[in-house]
């Protein structure tokens, strides 16, 4: 086994320097849930390991129906489950990042980096994508911002440039008489892998649809919005019809697998019915509100 | 290998170890440290044996660098009992005998603690839920999540 090399930089800058020796095949590490294992198994090599947990910039973690969310790259789920003005906020976000693994894995994991780790199935990439959230991040050429949809690349991929790091991740405050949701299916009630993962935010004004975003998870090469789908929705009043066609259309955005998880076919029913159960919590949680 | 300087807190105590970069915090604790009561299951963070808290959050020590916890204050199963005096959650796992061949038990009552320290009320299905991470082959579960309501209700008073 090659010899291994471990940082822990203090500041942005250092850590961009650190990655930009590419002779030492440098990687990222944040929570360590996925890429430990990578390393271990094999499937993914580093020569040196970057910690970015002591870097100030990525341990942000703030909520306000002024400013919206902000959330620090190294700051595990479990600090943003247990944010109140997150999860009065974001309600679908933090039910996401309160999905992932057990208990122990949500002290460390992070939305950066199941972001980064691009897994098809990750639970709060949808949502995140149903929020059209947009990640900030430092490179050799500065800071730049783009929307989570413009990372998604494919399984395991993302459109990051080797030596850029994702500094935060932010979600702007939601619109009025809007809210999100997400669900997924898994055959049983905690610590497995989603086999259909769907996050939506709907803006409710005057009793009809003004704005959707629908997001599916784990039924295709990454996360992907069903856009017929939410355009279905906007005009309508939110009835059972509205929800029944719009769960229809989100069935042909899917471009879903058979694995050990579960066949094509039944993925595709899945995301018509969770479609539906997630547009309602949506909805619910928008009257609330409005 | 050029070899890693790391001091932490370790149940209280400061503490100081050398290590390899690969090297996890569960195989420190154990093989350096000689705290053998954190345990091994998996491996990859799937049963909870391994359970310590780390700056108060419940993590699988297995997936923790050891050079990670420079500075960081650790808490293992050898922290739990005051001398003689065992923790109540130790006392109640023996009195609701929810341990058999005990390999999960000292992941179980990190875990527990966790729990108990944030939440000193839980409801049966938030113990369930917290617990999901830990495994256990022996007991069916049901004497642990009542032996950890117990130990609440007392702690409580
Ligand atoms: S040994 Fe760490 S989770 Fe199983
Ligand atoms: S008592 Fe044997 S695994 Fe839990």
């Amino acid at each position: 086994m090659r010899e291994l090399r471990y940082t822990a930089p203090a500041s942005l800058a250092e850590a961009v320097s650190l990655l930009s020796d590419a002779g030492q095949d440098p990687r990222i590490l944040a929570g360590g849930t996925d890429l430990l294992i990578q390393l271990r198994a094999g499937v993914r090599d580093a020569g040196h390991l970057v910690d970015v947990k002591r870097i100030p910039e990525l341990n942000v973690l703030e909520a306000s129906p002024e400013d919206g969310l902000r959330v620090g790259a190294a700051v595990p789920c479990a600090s943003l489950v247990e944010h109140a003005a997150a999860g009065e906020l974001y309600p679908g976000l933090v039910e996401a990042a309160a999905l992932i693994g057990s208990t122990q894995i949500q002290s460390r994991a992070t939305l950066a980096g199941n972001l980064c780790n691009g897994s098809p199935a990750a639970d709060t990439t949808p949502a995140l994508l149903a929020l059209d959230a947009t990640c900030v991040t430092a490179g050799p050429g500065g800071s730049r911002t783009r929307h989570v949809s413009e990372l998604l690349v494919g399984p395991g991929r993302t459109s990051l440039e080797p030596r850029e790091i994702l500094v935060e991740i932010r979600v702007a405050a939601p619109a009025k008489g809007a809210a999100d949701a997400y669900q997924r299916l898994i055959p049983r009630g905690e610590m497995d892998i989603a086999v259909v993962g769907v996050g939506a935010v709907l803006q409710i004004a005057d009793g009809r649809v003004a704005s959707a975003r629908i997001a599916l998870g784990a039924v295709g090469p990454t996360a992907l919005l069903a856009e017929e789908a939410a355009a279905s929705l906007v005009g309508k009043a939110p009835d059972e019809a509205a929800l029944e066609r719009a769960g229809a259309l989100a069935t042909s955005a899917a471009r879903p697998i058979s694995d050990k998880r579960g066949s094509a076919e039944y993925r595709r029913d899945v995301v018509s019915v969770l479609t539906r159960r997630v547009l309602a919590s949506a909805i619910e949680r928008a009257r609330r509100r409005a | 290998m050029r070899k890693l300087h790391v001091t932490a807190e370790l149940n209280g105590e400061a503490v100081e170890f050398l290590c390899e970069p690969r090297q996890t915090l569960l195989e420190v604790l154990r093989d350096v440290l000689d705290h053998t009561g954190t345990k091994e299951g998996c491996a990859t963070g799937d049963c909870g044996a391994c359970s310590v808290l780390l700056d108060d959050r419940v993590v699988c020590s297995c997936l923790v660098l050891a050079p990670e916890v420079e500075g960081r204050k650790l808490q293992t199963v050898e922290g739990l009992a005051d001398g003689d005096h065992l923790h109540p959650l130790q006392r109640k796992f023996l009195e609701h005998a929810a341990l058999q061949c005990g390999i999960c038990t000292p992941g179980f009552l990190v875990a527990a603690k966790a729990l108990l320290d944030r939440n000193p009320d839980p409801s049966e299905a938030e113990v369930r839920y917290h617990l999901a991470g830990n495994l256990c082959r022996c007991t069916g579960y049901d004497k642990i999540v009542r032996a950890v309501l117990d130990a609440a209700a007392e702690m409580r008073g």
